[in-house]
């Protein structure tokens, strides 16, 4: 373990740890992670599978210590992987498969937990016995490492004659990725029984639905409750879960939703001059489908997201603009 | 594509030697060797390695890698190094 005095050192320590080879590990959120944002792009570009914990919360100004999704949003184009959890159980699962996937891909994981909701509370969780964990994830296999026996240079100056081609190498390796997170998940399932989604998209309730919820983290859980209560007033509703942000599991989701008419998206970010962060990108993957998309925004800055307001989305769920409940 | 290294690493040691950056140079430092008194301030500060020396005397600059930035003419306590404006 490392202390340093700054966020955007604890990344440059991660990465400097992660070039000898081994398995590195860094948390942060918020302030922090903005603080953190130019060298997470450098961790990234430099393909090191740096595996961090995000607990999700707003950002200034004004001051807000609580929940929403505006950080690691922020950081959508920084070439990091974000998979979002909706549990304690979830999250951990998670970390364990992120290696699995980073070290795969070479790219480094977000694993994303709302701030309070999940940091900060009480919730039984099963933690899997290291021998098992150690069976699950083989020893990690750098592509290079720093070796004065063996000189490499490591993030060198690339000129306009190779930059591209690196940035390009960079999307491949997402596009890979989207296949590696469901190979992960079905091994993770088939060794521990658990298993959410494919390991990009879960749904709940989706069979039949009309309309359908979607959101990340969470808030899906209370979304769960309400799309029983609708259910059980004969109401046609599912949960369409995104757990993978970046890669963005476009055809999953044009799959899951090609049967809707309405879809709720409630996000918890914010793109200030546009709409809800997730509500753009699903417009763009749904862009051929007649799905009528409406966008909701909530639960920004901690502001308790219950069941009523979600409910309340349904209720307008044909009427244009977003709403802010 | 194939043959980069993803992450941009670089295998071959030494690599940097092969990339002349002297040409990005617009003025060039000229030095007086007759004023010159060895006192290898210029060789310290110099951000490159474009001032070589030899048994502790200084050898003509390595125009290969000068990039003129002046820095030996401001510390040079005799000023004997003079930017000049190169014509190309």
């Amino acid at each position: 373990m490392i202390y340093v005095e700054s966020e955007h050192s604890a990344m440059a320590a991660a990465i400097g740890a992660s070039v000898t080879g081994v398995r590195t590990f860094t948390a942060t959120c918020s302030q922090g992670l903005m603080l953190m944002s130019e060298v997470c792009f450098i961790a990234a570009g430099m393909r090191l599978p740096i595996v961090m914990a995000v607990a999700n919360r707003a950002i200034s100004a004004p001051i807000n210590i609580w929940n929403d999704q505006s950080d690691s949003l922020a950081q959508r184009d920084s070439g990091w992987i974000q998979l979002y959890a909706e549990s304690a159980q979830e999250a951990h699962d998670t970390i364990i498969q992120a290696y699995k996937i980073a070290e795969k891909v070479f790219l480094p994981v977000m694993v994303c937990v709302d701030g309070f909701t999940l940091s900060h509370v009480w919730e039984n969780a099963d933690l899997l016995d290291q021998k098992d964990v150690d069976n699950f994830l083989p020893k990690f296999k750098p592509m290079f490492t720093l070796d004065p026996e063996k000189p490499v240079t490591m993030g060198p100056i690339a000129f306009p004659n190779t930059y591209m081609e690196f940035k390009q190498q960079q999307e491949e390796a997402m596009k890979t990725a989207l296949k590696e997170i469901v190979k992960t998940s079905k091994e993770f399932k088939s060794k521990f029984k658990r298993n959410y989604g494919n390991g990009l998209v879960e749904t709940y309730n989706l069979k039949g639905a009309k309309t359908a919820y979607v959101c990340m983290g969470s808030v899906c859980t209370t979304v769960r409750g309400a799309v029983d209560d609708l259910n059980r007033e004969g109401k046609k509703v599912g949960l369409i879960k995104i757990k993978s942000f970046r890669p963005f599991p476009k055809e999953d989701l044009v799959s899951v939703c090609k049967n809707l008419k309405n879809v709720i998206v409630l996000d918890k970010a914010v793109s200030p001059g546009n709409e809800g962060v997730i509500c753009t990108e699903l417009k763009a993957a749904l862009q051929n489908q007649k799905t009528n998309i409406k966008g909701v925004i909530v639960g920004l800055g901690g502001r308790d997201v219950t069941k009523y307001s979600i409910l309340k989305a349904f209720k307008n769920r044909d009427k244009k603009g977003v709403d802010w409940l | 594509m194939s043959d980069l290294n993803p992450g941009a690493v670089i295998t071959e040691p030494g690599s940097t030697k092969k990339y002349k950056t002297g040409d990005w140079r617009t003025f060039k430092p000229n030095w007086d060797s007759s004023k010159c008194t060895q006192c290898m301030i210029c060789w310290q500060f110099c951000p490159d390695m474009a001032i070589p020396q030899k048994d502790g005397k200084r050898q003509d600059t390595n125009f290969d890698y000068c990039k003129g930035c002046g820095i030996c003419s401001q510390v040079c306590p005799v000023k004997c190094i003079k930017m000049e404006k190169e014509e190309k």
